[in-house]
């Protein structure tokens, strides 16, 4: 039988999540025997090649790339699973929902104190960049997702467990230490 | 004098004394029943419904309920743990709960319950309130975006005198519990901890304090709210 295939992907998130799936540390050789990887910035294949079993998001949706990317990945994948805090809620990039975008794109590029060389005044407004989105949205608000592995970052633990249960089919083991919400 | 009754919680005998509201029976007879406005010693106000259980078959808030001889509580069920649960979810939604970056996290009780209902996502949408942060006091830090409005710093917080140092301002929605700015000022170090202590959330911070006890020691990081009370 062909191994399970797993692709993920980073949206509005910081890539602690992906960190935290390599913080299962020696357990990724038995990771390599048991799943095959697809689209991910672990192994930076950057198109799908092919369908895949489970989808692993990291990060919200703040941005029109975003949400290309998750619809994307609902299409390739038969499970998706919202990895982390800010694909669950949005997360710290959501912190910005109750200030307006002109507000926010002002702060970053025109007033902030870290603003230094913007003389003429620019906020970057190419075609080629992604239209931020009016808020940050949790992925279950955009697309259907299955199954959710809060943290910030969820723990090797928890992304191990997941990963074993989703692959064999067996039931998920959930110890009290292992769901948190930071 | 008072005397001693017999009553059930989920089929297990249980002694009370008379008037004994049935969260502090529970208590004494090692069950655990969650609460969130609850306050020991406090008088019980009911507010936040966590505590529902059956009593002889009919919703009763379990705080604000004297046990009487030979009632029938049903508590530890799925359908009212789920009903908690999503009393709890709710909560997370109709505020701004990032509780990753909270001074809160990990000695909050409306987390800890989350962790013990397993709440992986809540099962309604993200409101995302405008809200403020009000840090005029000199002492304490008001954050309206985690205030759950349980009334717990109205209740228990109180000048020597009994006055409320929190109220109520505005109504409906837009309903905040503010400090008030004359009564806050007198704010002695004890009370404003008293009153952070209080809060089961983060919504009343001290100032210039934060993130004291490291990950893995604060009081629900090993084990769920309640054990305490189970383990006796
Ligand atoms: S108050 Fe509690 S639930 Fe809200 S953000 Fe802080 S830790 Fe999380
Ligand atoms: S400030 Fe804290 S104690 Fe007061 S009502 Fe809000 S959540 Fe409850």
């Amino acid at each position: 039988m062909s191994k399970p295939i797993v692709a993920t992907t980073s949206l509005a998130g910081c890539f602690g999540c992906h960190m935290s799936i390599l913080d299962i540390d020696e357990r990724i050789l038995d990771l390599i025997e048991l799943v095959e990887f697809n689209k991910s910035p672990i192994d930076d294949i950057k198109e799908f090649t092919k369908m895949c079993d489970i989808g692993l998001i990291e990060g919200g949706c703040c941005n029109s790339e975003n949400i290309h990317v998750l619809k994307d990945f609902r299409k390739n994948c038969k499970i998706l699973v919202s990895l982390g805090e800010c694909a669950i809620m949005g997360g710290l990039p959501a912190l910005r929902n109750g200030i307006p975008i002109k507000e926010c794109l002002e702060e970053a590029y025109l007033n902030g104190p870290s603003v230094r060389e913007n003389k003429k005044r620019i906020i970057p407004n190419d075609d080629e960049l992604p239209m931020l989105l009016d808020k940050v949205y949790p992925c279950h608000e955009i697309v259907k997702i299955d199954y959710y592995l809060p943290g910030c970052p969820p723990s090797a633990e928890l992304i191990w467990n997941a990963l074993v249960a989703l692959v064999t089919g067996d039931e998920m083991k959930l110890p009290y230490e292992v769901v948190k919400f930071d | 004098m008072s005397t001693l009754i017999k009553f059930k919680i989920d089929g297990v005998e249980c002694m009370a004394e008379t008037g004994a509201y049935v969260v502090e029976a529970a208590v004494e007879n090692g069950i655990f029943i969650p609460t969130l406005c609850n306050i020991k010693g406090v008088k019980p106000r009911g507010s936040c419904r966590v505590c529902t259980v059956l009593v002889n078959g009919r919703p009763m808030s379990a705080c604000t309920t004297p046990v009487a001889s030979g009632m029938e509580v049903e508590n530890n069920i799925a359908e009212l743990n789920d009903i908690r649960k999503a009393i709890i979810e709710a909560l997370f939604v109709e505020g701004n709960h990032f509780c990753p970056s909270c001074e809160k996290s990990g000695n909050c009780e409306l987390q800890a319950l989350a962790y013990r209902f397993q709440m992986m996502v809540p099962r309604f949408p993200f409101d995302f309130p405008v809200r403020d942060i009000d840090a005029s006091n000199p002492k304490i830090i008001k954050d309206h975006n985690r205030c759950i409005l349980c009334k717990r710093c109205i209740r228990a917080i109180k000048t020597e005198d009994g006055k409320s140092v929190f109220a109520f301002k505005k109504r409906g929605r837009q309903l905040e519990i503010n400090v008030d700015p004359d009564l806050g000022e007198l704010f002695t170090d004890e009370l404003a901890a008293k009153a952070a202590e209080i809060c089961p959330v983060g919504a009343i911070l001290l100032r210039e304090k934060g993130y004291e006890i490291p990950i893995g020691q604060r009081k629900f990081d090993k084990e769920p709210i309640g054990s305490d009370i189970e383990k006796k």
